[in-house]
């Protein structure tokens, strides 16, 4: 047990069980996953990447290059989870990754007996040839070999959640600087959000020994966390991690609300995501310790100095049960001995320095801790870490110790400022990339701007928060600083260890990706010099981590062989998220039938009573079929159907047709404008079939048209095209011709639209109508009566005929929907009435030859749609000019006719394409394609309406219809698409 | 990204459909030339790398048609008015 005597920021009070590998521990409330492991003794978390590597822990933050577990079983089982953002909860369940068959022992380690072969670009050199290999044999196996965790192979059974934050100042990251900034801009009134990644507010002050306003850093945290709690106008937020920065001052955060517990409470959610629009932000995320170069850095139990600190000061866990730092700073060595305070026992610094300053070297002193200056380690051994060798000036000495805290100084966590595209700069004075331009609004404050003493960070927070509230309008009285000690910054540049080849192992620069001192150097040889062919022939920094610690030192291995220095190499840019962002977050509650809104109908409740099948078109949601208990098939539901409508009487909702409601003196004039035909001629009281196109002369859509009175009409749309056709109208409105005097509503929702067909769908109207005279001359074919119906329900009736039958569609307030339809079946009863679906409706509108939304695919104009005689040639219309382009008047262009098998028990399949009889299937001679088909009850067989070359010229011939794809190819007679009634005597009796 | 919507205010870019370049005129219909004019007029755009006037569309807001001066290398917004008017704000 390696667990310290006391301290730490951890309920030793409380003690939680969980379980790594099926062996169970015990921790503390405070303690992160990885905490607890080190606590326990437990030093070897996983297997590396590519060679299979013994790794242990070597952060203690969301930098992780090394420590991912499974986290979680079954379908909560997390993969890739950093054991060192982990908050340990009673019960947790974790398992090592990558190793078979088991972590101890694993078989692919012999990986590394052939590491040379398994360099940089191997898999560019080695599986070349033969190419067929390749998906068979080579992928497979690198897959299993290199695969990081499992994802859990179950739905998720948590539920996920999107929230908007406004706020004037966004803190991120509450160390020193961001609780300086979030109180300076707090105090003077704006609204202030604070937001950490840890669960526990305060950053490395957590971790270190300083003195602020006269007492600890932990007081200090304390009492600004409760001055920020008691302020309206502040939000603090753990556990969220603001994982990239947008346009126009967005942030997006990741908030764990759950994460910490072993299940969601109930009706809480897992994580949340959340859009912050911040006037302003002051970034203090603080900066990484930069590991160092060096034999054998791999090792479990090999670290990152402040780490190592941060286990033994916060959590009271050592990470070994003896340790030494290796470093080339004050902070790293200051933090080591704040360690040694408080437990830990460190045998010794050893300082790339010749000399350490003054208070340092005499704090060393007093604890006991071995100083060894111009020291190097050049070898490390051990599954797990047992013993160093050092290197000084003076000779090698070999030191037993089971951790190694690592410490090349300070990399500024700079990755929220690049993702606007800013660029980092080098600053020499500090050995480190700085943040260049930075998001607009975004300032940084601490660390991650290059500022290292404690007083100098807390005063640069304090005037960095309180000019983000100013410049919203918050300016404040100054308020004092926190005040604090100056804290040393010495440091030497020193990123790698040279000199003594592989004999203490390799030397690790990338530790996720398993990418070495030699593959870099592998890169150089072979040219691959910049950057950015550094980091994808090597996969340098293209972990999940990343390469937040390691893209530091594989530039400096680089500029090394270069000679160019560090700023000639350059860096590459971090782009959005700074941390893995799990998918279900950013689906939140769209996924399964929550996926998209649904659109019900008025008479949905109704259909769903009546059995029907639905079908989504768009949002919505509409009756397919109504099948019968008796029937085999959705086909025979769909017959009887349309038989019923032809014989009798059918009804259908067909509310979903987009309905944009027309007001004002110029409606007429607009409506000249965008239809191809005439509607300001239209009588009051007349509605009228209508083409629109777009500017390019291709249909957008049609429909009909009424007009209500002078000045108001109402345009009907199909369905798909509602929003569409609304806003070009608008756009017509407001851009091209703003002097027309046109006010427009979308009208859709408001009104219910139910359509009776069929030769007895009189007899169900007039039984339902307030006195409304629907004969033949009191509401003719294409006439509009207004009224009301079923004893006073405002009611708008349309003789319109889709399907080719007498027919009429009742518009009813759409909350008297239901009510319409029930009152239409009740009518409609003596009459055998039937509801029928879209189905029903398609098969209709085919058997009449109407075109719809298969023929009106953006590629046709009116004249192959047989619309062309529509087009008026007295005015202008959109699309006029365009549709007048020689291709599209070209006869030999595919044209809209209706299709019969010639053997009428073949089917026919729309795609199909045509080809002349005996003609080659080549796409020479492919003369158009089929659009829609359906089986005919009416006429006994299979019926197809599509665009043939020529076609209307070609009544009566035979031609081919292929279809490849499906092994259709069979002959079809050429024919008029009204195959039913092609006078239109029916509609109009 | 964030546009400021002359009617409803500072609103995100999701409640806006964005059309394109709000530079080019319908031409005049009965002009001699009007093939020509149309075919420029529908296909023809400039690639401008910096501010650019280009339509969006309120559709989850007033509906209104905005003409918004965008910088294409920043994303930066630097005016919305009221297509067609012309009316920056009331």
């Amino acid at each position: 047990m390696t667990r310290l005597a006391h301290g730490g920021l951890i309920d030793r009070g409380r003690t939680l069980s969980f379980a790594f590998d099926g062996k169970t521990f015990k921790g503390h409330p405070g303690d992160t996953l990885a905490s607890a492991l080190l606590a326990n003794g437990v030093r070897l978390v996983g297997r590396s990447f590519k060679y299979h590597r013994p790794r242990g822990v070597v952060t203690a933050g969301s930098e992780e290059p090394n420590a991912l577990v499974e986290l979680r079983t079954g379908a909560r089982r997390e993969p890739n989870t950093r054991a060192t953002t982990v908050e340990l909860y009673d019960g947790l369940e974790a398992a090592s990754q990558n190793r078979w068959p088991s972590l101890e022992f694993d078989a692919l380690s012999v990986n590394r007996l052939v590491s040379p072969f398994l360099g940089a670009g191997f898999y560019y050199k080695t599986f070349m040839w033969p190419a067929a290999f390749w998906e068979k044999v080579y992928e497979p196996v690198i897959r299993r070999a290199a695969g990081l965790g499992r994802a859990a192979d179950t739905p998720d059974p948590d539920h996920y959640e999107k929230a908007t934050a406004f706020c004037d100042v966004l803190v991120i990251g509450s160390g020193a600087a961001g609780l300086a900034a979030a109180l300076a801009a707090a105090r003077s009134g704006a609204r202030v959000i604070l937001a950490d990644e840890d669960f526990r507010l305060g950053g490395r002050l957590l971790s270190e020994r300083t003195v602020i306003n006269g007492g600890s850093a932990l007081d200090f945290v304390a009492s600004a966390q409760a001055e920020l709690s008691s302020l309206p106008n502040v939000r603090l937020m753990p556990r969220t991690t603001v994982f990239g920065a947008y346009d126009g001052s967005e942030y997006g955060a990741v908030e764990r609300v759950s994460d910490h517990l072993p299940a969601p409470l109930p009706f809480q959610v897992r994580q949340r995501l959340w859009r912050i629009v911040a006037k302003r932000c002051v970034l203090a995320a603080g900066a990484f310790d930069r590991p160092i170069v060096f034999p054998g850095n791999d090792r479990p139990g090999v670290m990152s100095a402040l780490a190592l600190a941060t286990y033994a000061t916060r959590y009271g866990a050592g990470a070994g049960a003896n340790a030494a730092v290796f470093s080339t700073n004050d902070h790293a060595v200051a933090a080591a001995l704040d360690a040694a305070e408080a437990g830990l026992k460190l045998d010794a610094v050893i300082d790339v320095r010749p000399a350490l300053p003054d208070a340092l070297a005499a704090r060393a002193k007093a604890l006991g801790v071995r100083l060894i200056t111009e020291g190097e380690v050049v070898a490390t051994s051990g599954k797990c870490l047992t013993s160093i060798t050092v290197r000084t000036p003076r000779g090698s000495e070999t030191l037993a110790v089971e951790a190694l805290g690592v410490s090349g100084g300070a990399t500024p966590n700079l990755n929220l400022t690049c993702h606007l595209g800013g660029k980092p700069v080098w600053r020499e004075d500090i050995a480190a990339f700085v943040p260049g331009a930075v998001p607009p609004g975004m300032a940084v404050a601490g660390a991650v701007a290059g500022t290292f003493g404690l007083a100098d960070i807390l005063a640069e927070g304090t005037r960095l928060g309180a000019a983000a509230a100013s410049d919203t309008g918050f300016a404040a009285a100054p308020a004092p600083a926190p005040q604090a000690e100056s804290t040393p910054t010495g440091f030497k540049a020193f990123f790698h260890v040279k000199g003594q080849g592989t004999k203490g192992g390799p030397a690790f620069v990338d530790q996720q990706n398993d990418v070495t001192a030699k593959d870099v150097a592998l890169a150089h040889r072979e040219g691959f010099r910049a950057v950015e062919l550094l980091k994808r022939y090597t996969t340098l920094g293209m972990a999940t981590d990343q390469g937040k610690t390691s893209n530091m030192a594989g530039l400096a291995v680089m500029a090394e062989l270069t000679g160019k220095g560090i700023p000639a190499i350059g860096t590459t840019v971090f782009r959005p998220p700074y941390t893995p962002v799990a998918l279900g977050v950013l689906a939140g509650h769209h996924r399964g039938v929550d996926f998209k809104p649904a659109r019900p109908t008025p008479t949905h409740a109704w259909a769903q009573a009546q059995g029907a099948v639905f079908v989504e078109t768009g949002l919505w949601m509409r009756a397919a079929y109504f099948p019968k208990a008796d029937e085999k098939d959705w086909l025979d539901s769909v017959n009887r159907e349309v038989k019923a409508t032809r014989e009798s009487v059918g009804v259908i909702d067909v509310s979903t047709f987009g309905k944009i409601d027309l007001q004002g003196p110029d409606v007429g004039v607009l409506l000249d404008r965008v239809y191809i035909n005439m509607f300001s001629t239209l009588a009051v009281g007349k509605a009228r079939y209508g083409v629109m196109l777009r500017e390019d002369g291709l249909v957008m859509d049609d429909g009909t048209t009424a007009r209500l009175a002078d000045d108001h009409y109402v345009m009907t749309t199909t369905t798909a095209n509602a929003a569409k056709v609304y806003q070009h109208l608008e756009f017509c409105l407001q851009v091209l011709w703003p002097e027309l005097d046109v006010c427009l509503a979308s009208v859709s929702e408001q009104w219910a639209q139910i359509a009776v067909s069929g030769p007895r769908s009189r007899e169900v109207l007039a039984k339902i109508v307030d006195g409304i005279d629907v004969s033949n001359a009191g509401l003719p074919f294409m006439g509009v009566a207004q009224g009301s119906v079923m004893g006073g329900v405002q009611a708008r009736i349309f003789r319109l005929s889709f399907s080719g039958e007498l027919g009429y569609e009742i518009a009813v307030p759409a909350r008297h929907g239901a009510a319409l339809m029930q009152a239409l079946m009740a009518a409609g009863a003596p009459f055998g009435i039937t509801p029928y679906g879209v189905e029903a409706l398609g098969v209709l509108r085919i058997e009449k030859g109407h075109v719809s939304g298969n023929e009106l695919t953006g590629q046709t104009c009116a004249r192959d749609l047989g619309l062309g005689k529509m087009a008026s040639t007295k005015k202008d219309y959109i699309g006029r000019v365009m549709a007048g382009r020689p291709a599209f008047t070209d006869p030999d262009r595919p044209s809209f006719v209706g299709f019969k098998p010639v053997d009428r028990s073949a089917r026919l399949r729309a795609g199909a394409h045509f080809l002349k009889v005996g003609a080659a299937a080549t796409t020479q001679n492919d003369e158009g394609y089929m659009t829609s088909t359906a089986f005919s009850p009416t006429l006994g067989h299979y019926i197809g309406l599509g665009l043939l070359k020529r076609g209307p010229e070609r009544m009566g011939e035979k031609v081919r219809a292929y279809d490849p794809v499906r092994g259709g190819d069979i002959e079809v007679e050429v024919c008029s698409p009204a195959f039913i009634d092609p006078q239109g005597e029916k509609q109009r009796v | 990204m964030r546009i400021t919507c002359p009617y409803c205010g500072a609103r995100s870019s999701h409640e806006f459909a964005y059309l394109g370049d709000a530079a080019p005129t319908r031409p005049d219909p009965s002009a001699p030339d009007a093939a020509e004019a149309f075919h420029a007029y529908v296909y023809e755009r400039d690639n401008p790398a910096g501010p650019m006037d280009e339509l969006w569309y309120h559709s989850a807001g007033c509906r209104r048609w905005l003409k918004v001066t965008r910088d294409t290398r920043t994303h930066a917004i630097t005016a919305v008015a009221f297509a067609g008017t012309g009316e920056a704000a009331r």
